[in-house]
């Protein structure tokens, strides 16, 4: 009896399995293409994108908690990444390490203040908040003000690669990157997973079942911000730059948008979404202004009417699990 | 001119009327929000925008059509509130059974394409417009200088915020709106058009920010992103205040904006940020908000 019942769910287990090696497969096949096609320094940016909307999909598409601040922890882990490489003269593992544990902390306060309401409110405070620490970035000597912290050293990771090799820095971003997919998908598919999946669609039902509901989502927030941070640091080395536009708004707006194109709860969206939006971007850059009015279109269109993004359509057309 | 705790006088009171400018704007503001929050759901992100479409259409009735001050103070609220109505039809309308993150995020993208549109054709920088002949000049107070300008605003902000807590309160319409908003099914029941109803809501938290919009004019320029500042303080009044009482939007709003600018004169490095501290210690105190019923 219990082996013809759970038969069909081992078969889905299967397929799924496969359709995300599959995918994965396609994914490391690109990367390994792409710099010898598209400019690696493109490939580079979507990927720190793509890194940043994974840490936020993780929230809105896995515990269902929408945060419009985002760009405080990629922002703040962004200067403070390039901060300690350029002041303090830190080797790249260092100065990586200093802007995600910045964004850790800067998640474990926000989270915490955030979680104390639901809903409605927790997106706006995560924003007001993000404001507040824009605000601080305008005023504070550490951030530069406008003109931000340039000319940031890649140096030599362990003292042996020379990051100012392009080839070899972007080896080490698409190895990163693809860790830190890993270690999301890992979480996802955890136990410590299920119960956030299960905080998203009932936590009144989450609560009574005895989880403490409250630290499952302050551990996801806090997760969420420490890899923000990590995608932060590294758009710090890549561009060897850190600027406002890390903190500003614009930035918590960009990762909703590309991680809403890609698809909301679905592993690879936001990597889709991310090489969509940077590519987009870049196209678009010459008409100025006119990027504000395609995003906030983009982001209609995709409410209305396109509410799965791109892989989430694409997984069921196909019936699987992206 | 006399001096308290060593701050000449002038330079207090005047900061403390700004405070209450930006207090009526706050209060115009959030008390629009609460009222689209209580029948549709949905966090207005548009609402800034719309205010800066208040504040521009204003200046364009007067640069090409020559069309006053008073009666932009009309005109406009009308008009904005009639791009709000059609809004809702033609997309709000959509999302109501779907996960309120959903509202957000398409208001958001309406504000995006609202504020790029009007950079596309104003460019970023302010456009100046004169305060209306009738309330230029002030008065000498003894301890500070009154603007006539400003006065008239905190006066018509706090009448219009008063005037929409009456009708929510104490009319009949305002109770249908409240049983609405606790029971729409139970009250369409009874032969009401709740979608009607809801529709002309959210044109009418439009308005309120139009309104605030056309007051705002001739204090500051008037400039495409003049909205999208602004809306990330209302929230986190709205944070503070919550979103459940109506005069509780309009005192927290008063009262942050006096906070703020006390805050200008004694630590002025902090004005900015000071509302969003507060917001922080409030959620430490009393995370339901000040005026919540619940969190």
């Amino acid at each position: 009896m219990a082996t013809t019942d759970t038969a069909p769910l081992i078969r889905v287990y299967r397929e799924t399995v496969w359709s995300l090696a599959v995918a994965a497969a396609i994914l490391v096949a690109f990367l390994v293409v792409a710099p010898f096609v598209l400019y690696p320094i493109f490939v580079m940016k979507a990927l720190c994108f793509a890194l940043f909307a994974c840490a936020f999909n993780l929230l809105i598409g896995y515990v269902g908690l929408v945060s419009f601040g985002h760009a405080l922890y990629f922002g703040w882990a962004s200067y403070l990444c390039a901060y300690a490489a350029k002041s303090w003269g830190l080797p790249p593992e260092l100065a990586l390490l200093t802007g995600t544990a910045t964004a850790a902390v800067l998640g474990l306060i926000a989270g915490g203040l955030a979680i104390r309401r639901q809903g409605i409110y927790f997106a706006m405070i995560t924003l007001a908040l993000a404001q507040m620490m824009y605000l601080l970035a305008l005023r504070v000597k550490l951030t530069g003000g406008e003109d931000g912290i340039q000319a940031v050293p890649r140096g030599h990771l362990f003292g042996v690669f020379d990051l100012s090799n392009e080839t070899i820095m972007y080896a080490v971003v698409v190895v990163i990157v693809l860790a830190a997919f890993f270690l999301i998908y890992r979480v996802i598919n955890s136990p410590f997973g299920e119960v956030l999946k299960a905080i998203r669609e009932n936590e009144q039902r989450a609560i009574s079942l005895g989880y403490k509901t409250e630290r499952y989502k302050l551990v996801a927030f806090v997760l969420s911000a420490t890899l923000a941070g990590l995608a932060g640091s590294l758009k710090a080395l890549v561009f060897q730059l850190a600027s406002l536009t890390d903190v500003h708004w614009n930035m918590s707006g960009e990762v909703v948008l590309i991680t809403l194109v890609g698809g909301l709860g679905t592993i690879f969206g936001p990597v889709v979404g991310a090489f969509f939006i940077i590519a987009l971007e870049n196209y678009l850059a010459p008409f100025g202004q006119w990027v504000l009015v395609i995003q906030g279109a983009i982001f209609v269109v995709c409410v209305l009417v396109f509410r799965r993004g791109i892989v989430g359509e694409l997984a069921n057309r196909l019936r699987v699990q992206l | 001119m006399f001096e308290i705790f060593g701050i000449p006088s002038q330079a207090l009171f005047g900061q403390l009327l700004l405070g209450l400018i930006n207090g009526s704007f706050y209060a115009l503001l959030s008390l629009g929000l609460a009222v689209i929050f209580g029948m549709l759901n949905i966090i207005n992100f548009t609402h800034g925008a719309q205010y800066m479409m208040g504040a521009f259409t204003a200046y364009l009735l007067l640069q090409y059509l020559g069309l006053n001050y008073w009666v932009a103070l009309v005109i406009v609220p009308i008009l904005i509130g009639a791009t709000g109505i059609v809004i809702e039809r033609l997309f709000l309308k959509r999302l109501q059974q779907l996960d309120h993150l959903y509202g957000l995020i398409l208001t958001f993208g309406l504000a995006l394409i609202i504020e790029g549109l009007f950079r596309n054709y104003y460019g970023s920088s302010g456009q100046p417009y004169a305060v209306p002949e009738a309330l230029q000049g002030g008065h000498n107070l003894g301890f500070m200088f009154l603007p006539n300008y400003r006065a008239w605003v905190i006066a018509f902000s706090l009448v219009v915020c008063f005037a929409t807590w009456f009708a929510i309160e104490r009319t009949r319409l305002g109770s249908y709106l409240r049983a609405a908003t606790e029971n729409p099914t139970l009250v369409r029941a009874f032969g009401i058009n709740v979608p009607r109803m809801v529709t002309l809501t959210y044109g009418f938290g439009v308005g309120l920010a139009a309104l605030a919009g056309v007051m705002a004019a001739p204090i500051y320029n008037v400039s495409p992103q003049m909205g999208s500042d602004l809306i990330i303080v209302v929230f986190a009044v709205v944070v503070i205040g919550g979103m459940g009482s109506i005069m509780g939007a309009i005192v927290t709003g008063f009262a942050l904006g006096i906070v703020e600018g006390l805050t200008k004169v004694f630590f002025p490095e902090a004005s900015n940020t000071v509302i969003f501290a507060i917001m922080i210690i409030v959620l430490l105190i009393r995370p339901a908000g000040l005026f919540g019923r619940s969190a």
